[in-house]
Formats: C-alpha cells, sequence, structure tokens
C-alpha cells in the first residue's frame, strides 16, 4: 500500500469581519491507495472545507497536505489548477455540469484543459460515457437528464482524466433513496477497479460502502475507523440508462 | 502552443455558444460599437474623399508645380537689381529637363498677344504661348479634342496649334477645328486639338483665350530664342516640392555660372498659401473626424464592459466548474477576452456592412470609395475595443476563487 494522501495539523480559519470562524482545527490523517473512505459528521463540522482542500480548489491557512508525495500546500494557483486536473476527480452534491453544454462536451472539458487533442478527447469521453452507462444520452443537455443521470455524468467527467483520486461531496444528497443506491453502486465498482474513493455523507447507509469512516466534530477527526458492517454491491448493478 | 490553441477554439465556441444563448442582449451591445465602427469607417472613407480631392485641386492650382522666372512674385526686392538679371532661357529648361529627379514634367513658357484669324472670324489679342509636349503634365489641362503636340513637333517646330476652348468656340462656331489652318499674327497654323474649359478660378486670369505652339515656331515668328522665357515644373508629389525646389536651385546656379557666394539671379515661386490652408483644412476634418469615432466607441466600449460585467457575475457558477476541473486563471481570463472581442467584432462586422453602401452615397458627393484597408482597420479597431473594455471585467473572472464561486447561487 501506498499513500496517497497525507495531512499533518490542517487548519483552516475564515476570517468573517471582526471575527475568526475556525472550520478545520488540526487534522492528520493517512489515506492510502484503494481506499475508500467515508467522512461524516454534523453540519457545519468542517467536512466539505476538508474536501475542498484534499481537492486543491482551497488552500489550508496552516498545516502540510501531501500528495502523492509532492507537497501541494506550497503550490501556487496554477500549479494547483494542474493538479485539480490531472490528479483529482470531483463529485459535487448539486452536479455542477455545463448547463448549455451536451453530455459529451460536459465529460470532455477537462481534457480541453489538459489540452489533450480532439480526436484522443472524443474517444477518451465516449469510453467514460459508456462506463457509466450512458452512452445513448451522449447528445443530450443536462436539463434533459434526470438527477441520476446528472451525477453519473458528472462521475464520467470526474473519471476522465484517470485521477488518482475522487472526491465526492455528499453525491447522493440531491437525489431519492433509490437513485442514490444506484449511484452508489457505481462507486462500488469503480473502487473495486481500483480507484482511491473518498465521499462525504450525512446517511450511515451510504457510508456503510466504505471501508473507512472518519468522523469529524469541530474541526476535529472524532473518531477514525474502518467500517464493519459494509454493503458492498458486489453484481453489475443495474443501470437504468 | 496546443493548449494556446485550444484556448482561442475553445474560448471562441464558448463565446458564441454565451453570445447566442443572449441574443438580444448581445446585439444591442454590439450596436453600441456599431456605430463606432460606422464612423471609422465613414471617416476613413470621407477623408480618403478629401484627399483625393485636395491632390486634384492642388494639381489644378498648381501648387505641386514651381514655376522658375526671373521675377519672384510678391516683389519687395530691389527692382532695378532684378530688371538686370540675365532672362531664363530656354537651355535653362533643357538643363532642368535632364538633370532633375524630383519631377515629374518640365515645360518651358513664352507669351505674346496677336490676333487670330480663321475666314472672316477673328480673336483679337489672344495670347499665344509657345511651350513643349509636357505642358499638358505640368499645366494640368486634359485636351477634349484631338491631341496636344508630340516631341517631334516642338524640336521640328511645325506649325500645329492647340487652342484654348473660348479660342475654339469664337473661331468654330459650329464646325470642328481639327485640320483647319489659321492665321496666328499672320502666320498659317494647323489646328490639332482642343483643350477642355478651365474657366477663371478665383478671379485669375482666363486659361481659355489661349493659343499653344511648338516653342521652336514660336521662336521663329513671334520672338528670338534670346528672349526670356519661363520654366514650369511639375514636382514628382506634393510632399517633395521642397526638396524638388532645392534640387532645381541646384541646377539653375550651376547652368547660370553662379559662384557659390553669389545670391540667386533667378526666382522659384510656388502657390504656397494654399497648401497650407489645405492642409490645416484636412488636419481640422480629421480630428473632428477622430474625436466623434473616439467618442462613439468610448460610450460602445463602456456598453460592453457593462454587459461583460453582468456576464461574468451570471456565470459565476460556470467559472467556478470550469476553475474546479482545471481551467488556470490564464484560460478564463482568455474566455471572457475573446468574448468580449467577438461581441464588439459582431457590431464591427455589422458597422462595416452598413458602411459599405453609405460610402456609395458619399461618393455622389465626394469621389472616394470605401479603402479596403479600412475595412480591416475598423475590424481590428474594434476587436481591440472590445478586448480593452473586456479586460476589467474578464480579469475580476480570473481571480474568482473556485470555492465561492461555486457556491454562487
Ligand atoms: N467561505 C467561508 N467563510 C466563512 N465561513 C465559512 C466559509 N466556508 C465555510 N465556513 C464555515 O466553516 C464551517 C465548516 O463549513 P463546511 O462547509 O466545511 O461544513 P460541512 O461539514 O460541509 O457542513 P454541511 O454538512 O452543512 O455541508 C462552518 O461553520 C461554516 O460556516
Ligand atoms: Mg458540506
Amino acid at each position: 500500500m501506498s499513500t496517497m494522501i497525507r495531512l499533518q495539523n490542517i487548519t483552516k480559519v475564515y476570517q468573517m469581519g471582526e471575527e475568526q470562524v475556525h472550520a478545520l482545527r488540526g487534522v492528520s490523517v493517512e489515506i492510502q491507495r484503494n481506499e475508500y473512505v467515508a467522512i461524516m459528521g454534523p453540519s457545519g463540522s468542517g467536512k466539505s472545507t476538508l474536501m475542498n482542500i484534499i481537492g486543491c480548489l482551497d488552500t489550508p491557512t496552516a498545516g502540510l497536505y501531501e500528495l502523492n508525495g509532492t507537497n501541494v500546500s506550497e503550490m501556487n494557483d496554477n500549479d494547483l489548477a494542474k493538479v485539480r486536473n490531472k490528479e483529482i476527480g470531483f463529485v459535487f452534491q448539486t452536479f455542477n455540469l455545463l448547463a448549455r453544454s451536451d453530455v459529451l462536451h460536459n465529460v470532455e472539458l477537462p481534457l480541453i484543459y489538459g489540452g489533450v487533442s480532439s480526436h484522443e478527447r472524443k474517444r477518451q469521453a465516449k469510453e467514460s460515457i459508456a462506463r457509466v452507462g450512458l452512452t445513448d444520452r451522449s447528445h443530450h443537455k443536462p436539463n434533459e437528464l434526470s438527477g441520476g443521470q446528472r451525477q453519473r455524468v458528472a462521475i464520467a467527467r470526474a473519471l476522465v482524466t484517470r485521477p488518482s483520486i475522487l472526491l465526492a461531496d455528499e453525491p447522493t444528497g440531491n437525489l431519492d433513496s433509490k437513485t442514490g443506491e444506484e449511484i452508489m453502486g457505481l462507486f462500488d465498482i469503480l473502487h473495486q477497479e481500483g480507484n482511491t474513493i473518498i465521499l462525504v455523507t450525512h446517511e450511515e447507509d451510504i457510508a456503510a460502502h466504505a471501508h473507512r469512516a472518519i468522523r469529524i466534530r469541530d474541526g476535529h477527526i472524532e473518531r477514525d475507523e474502518l467500517v464493519t458492517n459494509r454493503r458492498v454491491i458486489q453484481q453489475a448493478v443495474h443501470l437504468s440508462a | 502552443m496546443v493548449v494556446q490553441f485550444l484556448d482561442l477554439k475553445e474560448g471562441l465556441l464558448i463565446a458564441f455558444g454565451a453570445i447566442r444563448a443572449n441574443k438580444m442582449r448581445s446585439i444591442l451591445t454590439a450596436l453600441g460599437i456599431f456605430i463606432g465602427i460606422l464612423s471609422v469607417t465613414l471617416m476613413g472613407t470621407a477623408i480618403e474623399g478629401l484627399d483625393r480631392a485636395f491632390n486634384k485641386s492642388i494639381s489644378a492650382i498648381g501648387a505641386d508645380v514651381l514655376y522658375v522666372q526671373k521675377w519672384p512674385w510678391g516683389g519687395g526686392q530691389d527692382w532695378w537689381k532684378i530688371r538686370n538679371r540675365k532672362d531664363i532661357r530656354i537651355e535653362h529648361a533643357r538643363a532642368i529637363e535632364r538633370s532633375a529627379d524630383l519631377v515629374n514634367g518640365v515645360s518651358p513658357i513664352i507669351g505674346t498677344a496677336r490676333n487670330v484669324k480663321f475666314g472672316r472670324k477673328v480673336m483679337e489679342n489672344a495670347i499665344i504661348v509657345g511651350t513643349d509636349e509636357e505642358f499638358t503634365t505640368t499645366s494640368n489641362v486634359n485636351v477634349t479634342l484631338g491631341r496636344f503636340m508630340t516631341n517631334l513637333e516642338v524640336s521640328g517646330g511645325r506649325p500645329i496649334c492647340v487652342l484654348g476652348s473660348e479660342i475654339a468656340e469664337g473661331l468654330f462656331p459650329s464646325e470642328t477645328p481639327l485640320g483647319k489652318t489659321i492665321k496666328v499674327g499672320g502666320y498659317p497654323y494647323r489646328v490639332v486639338g482642343v483643350l477642355e474649359k478651365q474657366g477663371s478660378f478665383l478671379g485669375l486670369q482666363s486659361l481659355d483665350n489661349r493659343v499653344y505652339v511648338p516653342i521652336n515656331r514660336f521662336f521663329k515668328e513671334f520672338r528670338s530664342f534670346r528672349g526670356g522665357i519661363e520654366v514650369w515644373v511639375k514636382a514628382a508629389s506634393i510632399e517633395l516640392v521642397p526638396e524638388a525646389k532645392e534640387e532645381i536651385r541646384g541646377i539653375m546656379r550651376k547652368a547660370r555660372g553662379l559662384s557659390p557666394k553669389a545670391e540667386d539671379d533667378f526666382a522659384i515661386n510656388q502657390q504656397e498659401i494654399l497648401v497650407q490652408t489645405f492642409n490645416s483644412f484636412g488636419v481640422m476634418i480629421a480630428g473632428f473626424g477622430l474625436f466623434i469615432t473616439g467618442l462613439s466607441l468610448f460610450v460602445g466600449g463602456i456598453g460592453i464592459m457593462n454587459i461583460m460585467f453582468v456576464s461574468v457575475t451570471e456565470r459565476t457558477r460556470e467559472i467556478g466548474i470550469r476553475m474546479a476541473i482545471g481551467a488556470p486563471r490564464r484560460t478564463i481570463l482568455a474566455q471572457f477576452l475573446i468574448e468580449a472581442g467577438a461581441l464588439s467584432l459582431i457590431g464591427g462586422v455589422i458597422g462595416v456592412a452598413i458602411a459599405f453602401p453609405l460610402t456609395l452615397v458619399i461618393d455622389q458627393v465626394l469621389p472616394t470609395a470605401m479603402p479596403l484597408n479600412i475595412v480591416f482597420i475598423a475590424l481590428l479597431v474594434s476587436v481591440a475595443v472590445g478586448v480593452i473594455s473586456g479586460f476589467l471585467p474578464a480579469y475580476r473572472a480570473s481571480r474568482l476563487d473556485p470555492v465561492e464561486a461555486l457556491r454562487y447561487e
């Protein structure tokens, strides 16, 4: 096992006028390649803040962050953009697709910013769309898709650059429980294929898909434990296209 | 390099997507630029037309012509001294013709008054001008009927003549003068051509009351070749008039054997004042046009800046998404600059398209044509205005915090 993520004493302080908000108060954690981690905790505990730092969308106020052996905590904006593009696949609660672009273009987008040639881009994007079972929706706009389908497009987009880690901040938060289960089935498969996955969730049911649960409260890690009663959907999930 | 190219292509796609998504708003914004570009194109065309008209009139007036004469215009010098100057002679004209590089034409001119007769019709005291074949260049007159004299006729001193329009009308009211033989001061001359009517410009003496004959014939029949003449020299261009003047001065001094310290014993006259008046008039028009154009482009640019700020705000979330999946800040900057440039270019294209028929209208008043370089300049200016006005909004977009931008509702 090799260490993918190493966080040491990460703090994040937001300045709100006079007041300081301590979103993270010294988080230290290591995550290995091909781990499947759920981050849990009450609202406002700092889960999203932590995810944003891991995803290089945000930088910590203090502390050390090593991703794949490189120190990310001191990188400039440009290098962080490159890391986000190559190393990280982000899936959001609100999907965050480009409304005016069709599925294919949405999935292609990270490759465009990665400078991949048009032909190769199309090939990889189609492959990624096939993995989430949406080939026949390639030319639909997001508003012509169901919530579950949109989230699968977002996953295809996150996967298309073959990132080191997949991050998902409440990926099922906007979905009904049946669709949520389908999405989790997809994550389970991606994990079995060797991906490293970190997801934030409120729901124990969702967290039960992971191997390891990190519980956060008030900007601290309260508990970090292996999941005992795992619910893994072993067989190929039924993907309703 | 590849990434830059992708930036541009993707930027253009995004830009036209965004413009299409907000058609009405985009068209209205582009219209702001359109007026400026219309003004750029029309001004450019009008200035081109004025320039042509200007060049034509300075030729007509003779502002690009230098008159080598014994007497300076305007006077002021010692009358007696000038009176005693050696005459300007035909060999001086030949010397200038041979050695001057900055000139377009050189013609010797000599004149006298004589009666002109055809049959029983007489024109009294017509001015008989002896000159050579380059006279049409130096005087800028055109032949309406027949031709002007040729080099061979000049050197051979042939008895042929070309009539001013007034003489032609007086002697030949109902028949063609071409081929007819008239009596000039008693000598027979065959008419080979008639000049265009000149009128009398600004009350100057009429040029139509003249008969032009080969200078060598003139010397035989009206005055000795030892007599004084003057030389008209047309400069290669209006800008080269001062240099041409210096060149001619040198040639004349040499031809007249002046020692380096001696004063010029001839005058080189020119229509200076007119050129200056015309020039300052042109500068005034151009300045006014530039002001109007600049003002309308400025207003158009403000419109673009405004709409780009709106666009950036509306698309904050989109910017967040693009940043989250790895768009660097400069790419976001480029994207919005391209969008502003494209928006403005649309206005530019409409402006040029509408300006084209309008220039045809201008053409009726002031002969001109829309120069192709004005089209390029107009389009370039429109893109530049867009990019400049788009800079602030685009910069703001590129500085957004990805997390904040993603949270934007
Ligand atoms: N940009 C910000 N400015 C000020 N305070 C912030 C900012 N972002 C987050 N916070 C604060 O930091 C704390 C942690 O926020 P965070 O979004 O990480 O919580 P969370 O665990 O993701 O909550 P939820 O489950 O509701 O999404 C909260 O108190 C929040 O108010
Ligand atoms: Mg959150």
